[in-house]
């Protein structure tokens, strides 16, 4: 049994689009260009990259949504796309849009997250209630509508849908973006309690630096579909002389990080 | 037992839906019974009890199936909309388990409103059933509403094949069933070239069986009907049967297809 959770090996994916009146103009854009890393079980790994670097390509890839073009990519030492439900059953997402029922409350939407998983009914609600509460949701608030509830709030219940199922595997895309200073720190102390617990794997794409040192045992800098370093955060620094990661990154990739929010850019 | 529970799962989420937007659901409704009545009492102001029977029945077998066809359809369209799309198909459940729990809901609802319309239209309407064979009737609905099952999964495609134009699709694939399947008129009146769509349309064999069914197929203006049994619309039920064959596991293989294609060119995701 390999320790790695993850393993991705020459990993490419191309979009076609068609654009014209007849839709015959076709353009094209690699988001992947043979990406590769892997991630030991128990590890946290951060992949830094800015808008339309292929982070989310990349998740979305890991999440069984979505076919590369080439490459191989094992996740929890099952093969993608031949073993998509085992990969399935075994890893929880959190995207930076919180993507819910937003007319249905929190405690609904899990209920139905948890169906979708077997779970039965109490013991859907009583975990549910568990890590909610752990977030810093009040229960008198989880039968209220999503769409009642703060960016934040939502955030919280989109990390609680994926931590339902108890995932040996968790994929963050940029999940504290666009929260309010208080959230983003109640997100990420849970996010250190999972990690201290060691049984959970999480791979986190993120914008924010400090975040990123904070969080992750390792880190991949993603630019343009190429991952151009790799390495523990403090070793990145030392290799080009910079004194912040943000500066390791523009020395790396030749370019800065966009901090402002992602806005729909989901390559 | 995990399928059970995965099936359950769309039926539990559908209901808590259409519990949330219950205005909405007591709009269309509502809708639905004024359009039924409108069309029904065209029967009544030609003071003919058959035509008015005639177009009730139509109208009431439309209003059962489309409903199916269109929740079923709109099904991924509805998940784009919302957001959810990517996490329905990255959870551990078949194809075949979501779209039966999209499936038995629709046909519950469908259920549901056909009661609401019934209900509402003998307030404007005098209907009286007596000699039709009603049993008969309520087969051929559940049998043909496996047929319309199939359809709507073949046409649930069309959102993930454009996620900009794929809905719209949908309503003209149903907008067009609505045209060849003889619902008010035979299917006879319409002009020839259009006439060989009504074969693939099951809703034009439901239709003539149900008619038959409510004695409503004889010639003349008698207002006494005389259904006939159901050994005597064999060969409509016998399509609508082979339709629903054909459909269901068309559906389901041509779902699969298609979301493989997505998933290669990246459709799936919310923006698309």
């Amino acid at each position: 049994m390999s320790s790695d959770a993850l393993l991705v090996q020459n990993v490419k994916k191309l979009f076609r689009k068609r654009s014209g009146l007849l839709r015959r103009k076709v353009s094209e854009e690699w988001a992947l260009k043979g990406v590769s890393f892997h991630v030991k079980t128990g590890e946290t790994y951060g992949l830094l990259g800015p808008n339309g670097s292929g982070k989310s390509t990349l998740i979305r890839i890991l999440s069984t949504l979505l076919l590369p073009d080439e490459g191989h990519v094992t996740v929890l030492g099952f093969s993608l796309p031949q073993h998509e439900r085992e990969v399935r059953e075994r890893i929880g997402r959190v995207s930076v849009d919180a993507a819910f029922y937003k007319k249905l409350s929190a405690m609904e939407n899990l209920l139905y997250n948890s169906y979708l998983y077997s779970f039965d009914r109490r013991t859907a609600m009583e975990r549910a209630t568990e890590i909610l509460v752990k977030l810093g949701i009040r229960p008198d608030r989880l039968n209220d509508p999503l769409e009642e509830m703060s960016r934040g709030m939502q955030q919280k219940v989109s990390i609680a849908r994926a931590l339902l199922v108890n995932p040996p595997l968790l994929l963050l895309d940029e999940p504290t973006t666009g929260l309010d200073p208080k959230s983003k720190r109640d997100v990420q102390e849970f996010l250190e309690e999972l990690q201290r617990s060691g049984k959970t794997t999480i791979l986190l794409t993120t914008h924010d630096m400090g975040e990123a040192e904070r969080l992750c045992d390792r880190l991949g800098m993603l630019t343009h579909g190429r991952l151009v370093a790799e390495g523990q955060a403090h070793d990145l620094m030392r290799e080009v002389g910079a004194t912040n990661l943000e500066d390791a990154f523009v020395s790396f990739a030749g370019e800065r990080l966009v901090n402002e929010e992602s806005e729909g850019v989901t390559l | 037992m995990n399928a059970l529970r995965q099936t359950w799962a769309f039926i539990y989420r559908d209901h808590q839906l259409t519990k949330r937007y219950w205005s909405w659901v007591v709009v269309f409704s509502l809708y639905a019974l004024v359009n039924s009545a409108t069309v029904a009492l065209i029967g009544v102001a030609a003071h003919d009890q058959k035509l008015t029977m005639t177009l009730t029945i139509g109208v009431l077998m439309w209003s059962f199936l489309s409903v199916i066809f269109n929740e079923i359809a709109m099904s991924i369209a509805f998940e784009r909309w919302e957001g959810t799309l990517e996490y329905t198909f990255m959870a551990p459940v078949s194809r075949l388990v979501h779209l039966a729990g999209v499936s038995l809901y629709a046909s519950m609802y469908s259920l549901f409103r056909l009661v609401v319309v019934l209900l509402g239209l003998l307030l404007f309407v005098h209907l009286s059933f007596t000699g039709a064979n009603l049993l008969g009737v309520f087969f051929v609905l559940m049998i043909s509403s496996v047929a319309f099952i199939g359809l709507g999964l073949i046409a649930a495609i069309l959102p993930l094949l454009s996620p900009e134009r794929g809905a719209e699709a949908t309503n003209i694939v149903q907008g067009i069933l609505l045209l060849v399947s003889g619902i008010y008129y035979p299917v006879t009146v319409l002009p020839k070239w259009i006439q060989p769509l009504s074969v693939v349309s099951p809703a034009t064999y439901a239709l003539s069986a149900c008619r038959k069914l409510l004695g409503l197929d004889a010639t003349g203006r008698s207002v006494v009907l005389h259904g006939c049994r159901l050994t005597d619309v064999m060969p409509e039920l016998w399509k609508l049967v082979a339709m629903g064959i054909v459909f269901v596991p068309a559906g389901l293989y041509i779902f699969g297809r298609v979301e493989t294609w997505a998933k290669r060119s990246g459709k799936l995701k919310r923006t698309g």
